[in-house]
Parts: structure tokens; sequence; C-alpha cells
């Protein structure tokens, strides 16, 4: 048996991160690729700084303020849905992920929408220059991950509503929670980079 | 062996052995044409070997996935298979159409076989490691689905564990993966980039899983570490391959034509490939470390632990030393390909291989848990031979690859191919005897299945 990787119960061990240490593992390797993403769109802007103002100005600044209201709105919901099971309020934990989830669906809406303007309207695609090339391969591998993210966070509504969890033993809503946190870090990062810093 | 049809396993470890033979003397044929242009010529001609040399290598890793997998997908699913007979008849059709491509390569001229074989009504010769005539890449066909069918029908009708389902997963990707051998466009961008669905979906994907699936099986059985445990390791080094290895196949389109965002897809997401292979290091030590049983079978636990070490070194750091594109400007076809080659094949491939044939066939062979003393002792002294010298031939064709990308593609005046061939003579002479070394580590090894037979077992220890 591995200390290292064996769930433990939440909330016995302050040392150690909430959920399963396995999700921390995935996300320590998730924020690699995602850093190296952002080193690599910075290091270009660095050499093509106008090309990337100009076509910035191309951006829906609005949506992606939407959606980075939407992801901080749906972090917060799953902060109450992990305080809820720890109230041992399995119903409640439901709800609250259901409302994340939904707001994850905002996302995913608005996100489309943005690509509907860029891809069917501009006729923009990731060979029309490097500042889109970057734009689309962030965003979309970002928007995957959101939709990762809500089918966790569904497959944990769906254990929860099966009563699953309790106060005592709830690591999966931790699990799921962590990601979720680390999908709209993210953003957080992404959405003033890409969108705004001029 | 507790389920009767695992026997069949046996049949193909014996010929995936034979063939790592075939690949190991043809390689060495090779390494001396290195350096001695007409070395066997016009017998043996350099194209020739090294076309029996991958050929040969890639059906022997393809018999022993299947062998692995008639031997552990029963015990994992605790169920006989579903057709034995079916095995032993595929087996026998896969080896006799190997036996004849061989063959057909070495006896005849490669357009005669290309002819002979009717390759004009469905074109697919020619392009590297595919080189196959048609019939034969039918005949893979027609075995791997026999193969999966049987495979499959066993874990429906039995238990369906995650290293059953992942090898499962990988099995039926390589399948499918190697459909597109059939498919030419004329178009030779395409022709490339389709090519690349085979090799690299392959090796930096499908296969992944399935040497992930043969080392969880092992370290469950030989450290006795909790099946949960194993297999959240199992998920999460899965996720990644798939994550970095599918699009990383953009670090091959950098200069065939593709578009430019490939640069930057193939740089950054296959920067990430070494991940998978450095937790799969983390994850074989970690459990051994945390066994909770001391398995009498230490030459099988060498061989995990070789494969989770020398997987990472090969695939991941020799792989990462030029998958950057600004890097791989420089050094795309030259011998440090082939270093990254070698070390990646062997220490992934071959060694998960040996690993499952170390752990089975004891097993296979009447035994309880493990070869006599002497004979697993030779068996460890043929892994440092065998492992060791593959380090060195590494290291040999990397300083060849340094010195030829320096003066063929760098210096201030560049010289031709042939011209620098002649100035890394040296790396290649040393690569030779490196290789030598291989092969006596190779002769042992096969020796470590004839030694000691009559000895006692070492005692289990619970």
């Amino acid at each position: 048996m591995t200390a290292s990787t064996q769930a433990i119960p939440a909330g016995t061990d302050p040392r150690r991160p909430p959920g399963d240490l396995a999700i921390w593992i995935f996300i320590l390797a998730e924020l690699g690729v995602f850093a190296v993403f952002f080193a690599a769109y910075a290091f270009t802007r660095m050499n093509h700084v106008e090309l990337f103002n100009q076509y910035q100005q191309h951006l829906d600044r609005r949506a992606a303020l939407i959606n980075t209201l939407a992801l901080i709105t749906s972090s917060y919901f799953v902060v109450r849905a992990v305080a809820a099971i720890r109230e041992d309020n399995p119903r409640h934990c439901v709800n609250w992920l259901l409302a994340a989830v939904s707001m994850g669906l905002v996302f995913v809406v608005v996100k489309l929408g943005e690509y509907h303007h860029h891809f069917v309207v501009e006729g923009v695609n990731l060979s029309t220059n490097t500042f889109y090339m970057f734009y689309i391969s962030l965003t979309f591998f970002h928007f995957m991950h959101v939709i990762m993210g809500m089918v966790i966070l569904s497959a944990v509504a769906v254990m929860a509503k099966k009563g699953k969890y309790s106060a005592r033993e709830h690591t999966g809503v931790e699990t799921g929670a962590s990601y979720w946190h680390m999908v709209d870090l993210v953003w957080l990062i992404l959405f003033p980079l890409v969108y705004v810093m001029r | 062996m507790t389920y009767k049809s695992q026997s069949v396993a046996k049949l193909y470890f014996i010929a995936a052995i034979a063939l790592f033979v075939a690949q190991i003397l043809f390689g060495l044929i090779m390494g001396l044409q290195y350096v001695m242009g007409d070395f066997l010529f016009p017998a043996i001609p350099f194209n020739v070997a090294r076309m029996v040399h991958t050929n040969a290598l890639i059906v022997w890793l393809l018999m022993a996935f299947m062998g692995a997998a008639y031997y552990l997908v029963p015990e994992e699913a605790e169920t006989e298979l579903f057709a034995p007979w079916l095995a032993t008849l595929m087996f026998w059709i896969f080896l006799l159409a190997a036996g004849a491509t061989v063959a057909g390569y070495l006896l005849l001229s490669y357009s005669d076989l290309a002819d002979l074989t009717m390759n004009e009504m469905l074109p697919t010769m020619g392009r590297e490691f595919l080189e196959q005539p048609t019939i034969t890449k039918l005949g893979i066909v027609v075995v791997a689905l026999a193969f999966l069918f049987n495979i499959g029908m066993t874990i429906l009708k039995g238990r369906k564990t995650v290293v059953n389902l992942v090898l499962l997963l990988g099995l039926t990707g390589l399948a499918v993966f190697f459909l597109f051998s059939f498919y030419n466009p004329t178009n030779v961008v395409l022709d490339k980039f389709y090519w690349w669905w085979v090799v690299h979906l392959w090796v930096e994907g499908v296969w992944e899983l399935i040497l992930g699936a043969i080392l969880a099986f092992v370290l469950i059985k030989v450290t006795g570490v909790d099946r949960e445990v194993i297999e959240k390791w199992l998920y999460i080094i899965i996720a990644m391959t798939l994550i970095t290895g599918i699009i990383g196949t953009g670090h091959h389109y950098y200069w065939i034509g593709t578009p430019e965002y490939w640069q930057w897809w193939g740089s950054i997401f296959s920067a990430m490939e070494p991940i998978p292979f450095f937790m799969m290091t983390v994850f074989a030590f970690n459990m051994v470390n945390k066994r909770r049983r001391e398995h009498p079978n230490k030459a099988a636990t060498l061989w995990a632990l070789g494969t989770a070490v020398m997987a990472f070194l090969g695939a991941g750091v020799w792989g990462f030393l030029h998958t950057l594109s600004p890097v791989n400007y420089y050094t795309h076809g030259t011998q440090i390909t082939a270093a990254h080659g070698h070390m990646a094949f062997y220490g992934a491939y071959v060694m998960i291989s040996l690993t499952i044939i170390s752990y089975a066939m004891p097993l296979l062979r009447g035994r309880n848990a493990a070869n006599p003393a002497k004979s697993q002792t030779l068996e460890m002294w043929s892994f440092w031979l065998m492992t060791i010298s593959i380090v060195f031939i590494t290291l040999f064709l990397t300083g060849a690859g340094i010195l030829q990308v320096y003066l063929q593609r760098v210096a201030e005046n560049p010289q031709p191919f042939m011209a620098v061939q002649d100035q890394i003579g040296l790396f290649y002479w040393l690569r030779e005897i490196a290789g030598l070394i291989f092969l006596v580590g190779l002769v042992l090894y096969i020796a470590s299945f004839f030694v000691g037979q009559d000895e006692p077992e070492p005692a289990v220890a619970d």
C-alpha cells in the first residue's frame, strides 16, 4: 500500500492537498502543458508585437469577460458543493454541482458563439497568422478542458445523488472540485494574456 | 499458470525470441556494412538487411504482445480463453507469413517480390517499416482481427479489470492504426502524413497503453500491492500518454510540407511526452518499494524496473533531445534519430516483452513461481549485458549524430553526406563492438532457459 497514491479521508490531514493525490499529479502535468504554451505565446509575441496587437483587436473581449465571470461563479458554486457535503448535505451538494455545470455550459455557449464569428464569419483558421494560431490552439485546448471538467463534475453529481458521499468520506467531490478550479485558474491566466494585455 | 489455455502464450514467446535473434544478427550485419560497405554484397545489400532488422523487430514485438495478452487476459478475466485453438491457428499463420516475407526479402529483389505478390493490384509496398507485401499485410489484419475477437470475447465473458481494458484499448488501437498502411495517397505530403499514423501512433500512442497494462500486471503479481493503487497510476499514465502523444505526432510534421502550426503543436505536445514515461518510472519503483511480498522471480522484477528506467531514458530523454522544431531543424534524419530509436525500442518495447516472458515462462513451463537461482542469475547477467550495451550503442550513435549534424549542417563549410560518414567511422566501429556484446547478452539470455533445470525453485516467501 502506498501512502502517496491512496485516497485518504478528506480533511484528516492538513498537510495533504484535498482530494485524491492522483488528481494533483494530473493537474501538475496539465499545468505544465499550459505553462509551456503560455511561455511559447509570450516569446512569440515579443517578436511580433504589432501583429499580436493588431489582431487582438478582433477578439471579443466582452464575451471573454462574460466567460471569466461564468467560470469564477462556477468555482464559487463548486466551493459551496464541497462545503455542503462537509455538512453532510448531499442534496445541496448535488444542486451546487449542477449550478456549476450550468455555468460551464454558459462558457461553452459563449465560446461557440465566439468561434462561429471567427471561423465562419471571418474565415480564420490555424494558418491565418501566428496570433490566430495561438488564439485557436490555446482557447480550444482550454475549451476541451472545460468540457472534460463538466463531465467530471456531472459524474461527481451523479455519485453524490446516489449517496456515495458523506461528511466523513467525500474525496471524490474534492477531487472533481480540484480539477475544476484548475480549469478556472488556467482561464484566469489565459484571459488577460490573450485578450487583454497589450 | 491458473488457466490451461494460457499455455498458448508459450508458442508466441518462443517465436518472438527466435525472431529477436534474427533481428540482432541482421543488425550486426548492417552495423558492419556502415564501415565495410561491401560486406556480404551482393547477397545481402544494406537495404535488405535494414528491412529484415526493422521488420523482424516489429513482428517479434507483436508476437510478444499477443503472447502477453493470451497469458494475462485469461488470468485477469478469471476464465479460460474463448477459443484456444484459434490462437494456435493464428500463431502458425502469422509465423508462416513472417517467415515467407523474410525469405522473400532475402531471396528475391524487392521489385520481383512486388511483382510476385501482385503489389500493383493494391500498392502498399515501398514505405519504410511497412515494406511487407500487400498479401502479408492482409494476413496481419486477419491475424489481428482473430486475435482481438478471441481476447475481446474472453474479456466479455469474464471479470473486467482495468489492466484488461487498457490492454484491449491498446491492442484495438494497434489494429485500427495499422489500417493506414493500406492508404497510399499519391500526394507525397499526405502519404507521409498518414504513414506516421501507423508509425507514430503505434509507438508513441497505443503501444504505450499495451506497455502500461503489461507493466501493471507484472507489478501486481510480483509486488502484491493493491490492485486499486496500481490501476489509479495506470489511468493517469495512459491519460497523459494520449494527451501528449496524439498531438505529439506533430513532431514528424515539421519538414514534410504541412502547415506551420505543426511546428508549435508538435514541439509543445511532444515536449510533454516524457511525462508519462517519468510517471511510469516513479510508479514502478514506488510499487516495488511498497511490496507486500518477496516474489521469488527476482529476474522478472529486475526487467520490470529496467523497463521503467530505460523507457524513460530512451523514449523520454532521447526523444526530447531532438523533439523541439528549432533543434530538429538540424538533427532530423541523422544518427541522433537512430540513437533515440535504438534505446527507445529496447527500453520500452523489448524490455516489457522480456519482462512478461521472464514472469510467465517459468509458469508456462510448469514451475510454481520462478526459475532456479542459477537460471535467474544467468538471466540477470543477460539483462545487464544487453542493457549496458544498448546504452553504449546509444551513446556512440549520439556522438556520431552530434558530429554529423555539425559537419553536415552547422559548420561554416558544410560537407556532403558521404564525406561526413567517412569521418564518423570510429563511432560506427565502437557501436558494432557494443552490438557484439549485446549478442553475447542475448546468447546468455537464451542459455538461461536451459541451465539449472533440475535444481529446486527458490522458496516462496509471502
